[in-house]
């Protein structure tokens, strides 16, 4: 019996210190992001690293709004990233009613394109794409950004799938209500499928608000950049900056942070959606 | 006279479909279809944008073959999946083994390895260019030196070790996301088979190897191809922790995706990036076949 206990004892201890590690890891990257921050840049490389500031240089973080155009590189993200998970949702569960629920020719065929282009990557067709979208005038503006986020095949995969689960009668007895097929999305599918629209959700707005070659190659306007092509010029241009980069870093990072902690649990949802059979 | 209202209704129920159908895939058809077999088509051809398109069968992709800068692309996109496939693999097991245990706080140390995964690059990787800085006062240079009595390495500033360093990075960033898929495989393994395993007198190390390992191989296989595809798409990383402050990429840290990027946009090479790009579809269509016929296997067992 107590070769047993001490045996869990001396388990626990590996395991608690491993996960200290991991955190440790995981973790340090950010706090000395917070850290750098608040210091001068001659500050940054000082041996050995004071990791609190005796006086935290809290300027950073007003200088930076007025060093680059921060807060409408914010402003054209949010605008971005709103409008394209809306309409993401909207569309994609739109057609997916239709190709989970209703009977139509030409529904398998139609799907199987949805299907087919999962696997093909974007980046295997992104030159086309750009050009085209020239050809239509829609080079360096927002709209272009739009259009290449909105009408993603893996949105229609996911809600299809989620509707796959709702049983048929449900609509049948709508049906028979005499309720029309619009209704029946609005009113019974849409407010079952409250877990895949998170789902669908939180990654369209951590995509886009991360999104990175798609504005890299269509934003060349300063004033129409995203928040990740704009620090990144920043940093090209003034890459001893540390102070001010960091500042904008974390400022960067705080709604993901918001979104991805209210949201989290559908976001492992997602992740794990088609990952594990049985 | 019935069956000329039930052709109408089926009608109907046909255009409704298609109403609901419409808004998406008016734009997936146009703007990812088209794009698509436009890119099949500019493989073939050469084009720099504005003059005429003239069609040269398979020169791009000769062409392709011999020049150095692809081929050190190819070669610098497969060594980094070599690399980066098996040790997230591992790291990511790892993580969800110890994840799995009735621990404190275990939500906390989920989220804690999960973060990474979902935060901006372009704010990691400045951080990460800080800590693994060339010069000797960088936090990371400072540990190889005063802990384990090193010398300070170059990083990403050296052809030797800017792969490593990009290795690394990807394996810190994106390792949270593949533990969540194994926690989920484990979630997924029956008590009984642990309890039968104890009773015929195995130990921690066994039940490991003869339950939890065998029970995984469909995750493990899925992570793999998942993880894979990944890798051969990887560009924004080695733009942020390899590119200079032009953005140019040297020779030594160079892939596919940022080739097709440079030839279509800096050089305006359309035909031969879209060759580039072919290749790069090449691979991960085998890459996908491959997890299909897997998974036929297992759901076949």
């Amino acid at each position: 019996m107590r070769t047993k206990s001490t045996n869990r004892f001396i388990t626990m201890t590996i395991i608690y210190i491993l996960l200290i590690i991991l955190a440790f890891v995981m973790l340090i990257p950010f706090v000395w992001m917070i850290s750098a921050s608040l210091k001068f840049n001659k500050d940054i490389f000082v041996i050995p690293y004071e990791w609190i500031s005796k006086e935290p240089r809290w300027q950073n973080y007003l200088d930076i709004w007025t060093k680059i155009p921060l807060a409408k590189y914010a402003l054209n993200t949010v605008k971005l990233t709103l409008i394209v998970t809306i309409l993401q949702i909207l569309t994609s569960s739109f057609a997916a009613y239709a190709f989970a629920k209703l009977q139509f020719k030409g529904r398998d065929l139609l799907f199987l394109a949805y299907i087919a282009t999962i696997a093909v990557p974007w980046q295997v067709y992104m030159v086309p794409q750009f050009l085209f979208m020239r050809r239509l005038g829609l080079a360096d503006t927002h709209l272009a950004i739009i259009i290449l986020q909105a009408f993603s095949a893996f949105g229609v995969f996911l809600m299809r799938q989620f509707y796959e689960g709702i049983p048929d009668s449900l609509c049948e007895a709508a049906r028979i209500d005499g309720m029309s097929e619009y209704g029946i999305y609005a009113r019974i599918m849409l407010p079952l499928s409250k877990p895949a629209l998170s789902t669908l959700t939180i990654f369209t707005f951590v995509n886009t608000w991360n999104d990175f070659l798609g504005p890299l190659i269509y934003l060349t306007t300063d004033s129409k950049k995203t928040l990740q092509i704009g620090i990144k010029m920043f940093i090209s241009q003034y890459s001893a900056e540390y102070g001010l980069i960091m500042a904008a870093s974390v400022l960067s990072l705080i709604p993901v942070l918001i979104v991805f902690m209210s949201l989290q649990k559908y976001f492992v949802a997602g992740i794990t959606t088609g990952a594990v059979k049985g | 006279m019935q069956s000329q209202s039930a052709q109408k209704r089926k009608i109907r129920q046909t255009l409704v479909a298609y109403s609901f159908i419409a808004p998406n895939f008016i734009g997936f058809a146009v703007f990812t279809l088209g794009p698509i077999i436009m890119a099949f088509l500019l493989a073939f051809a050469e084009w720099d944008g504005n003059n005429p398109l003239k069609f040269v069968g398979i020169s791009n992709f000769t062409g392709l073959f011999t020049n150095d800068r692809f081929m050190a692309s190819l070669k610098n996109t497969i060594v980094y999946s070599l690399f980066t496939v098996p040790f997230t693999l591992i790291v990511a097991l790892g993580l969800a083994i110890l994840l799995n245990q009735k621990i404190r706080a275990r939500t906390f140390f989920r989220t804690v390895a999960f973060f990474p995964y979902v935060a901006s690059l372009v704010a990691v990787a400045a951080v990460w260019n800080m800590l693994f800085t060339p010069a000797k006062g960088g936090l990371i240079n400072q540990l190889l030196m005063n802990v384990l009595h090193m010398q300070p390495l170059k990083w990403a500033a050296s052809p030797k070790t800017v792969m490593f360093t990009i290795v690394l990075f990807s394996i810190w960033k994106n390792m949270g996301y593949y533990m969540v898929i194994y926690l989920a495989g484990l979630q997924g393994i029956s008590e009984d088979l642990y309890e039968a395993a104890a009773l015929d007198g195995a130990g921690a190390l066994q039940k490991f190897r003869y339950v939890t390992l065998p029970q995984l191989k469909p995750t493990t296989f899925f992570v793999t191809i998942m993880l894979t595809i990944s890798c051969f798409k990887i560009y924004d990383i080695v733009y942020m922790l390899a590119g200079g402050s032009n953005g140019v990429v040297n020779k030594s840290a160079t892939v596919l995706v940022y080739y097709i990027y440079e030839e279509a946009f800096r050089n305006w090479h359309l035909g031969s990036a879209s060759a580039a790009a072919l290749v790069l579809f090449a691979i991960v269509l085998i890459v996908t076949l491959i997890q299909f016929r897997g998974e036929k296997n297992y759901a076949n067992d």
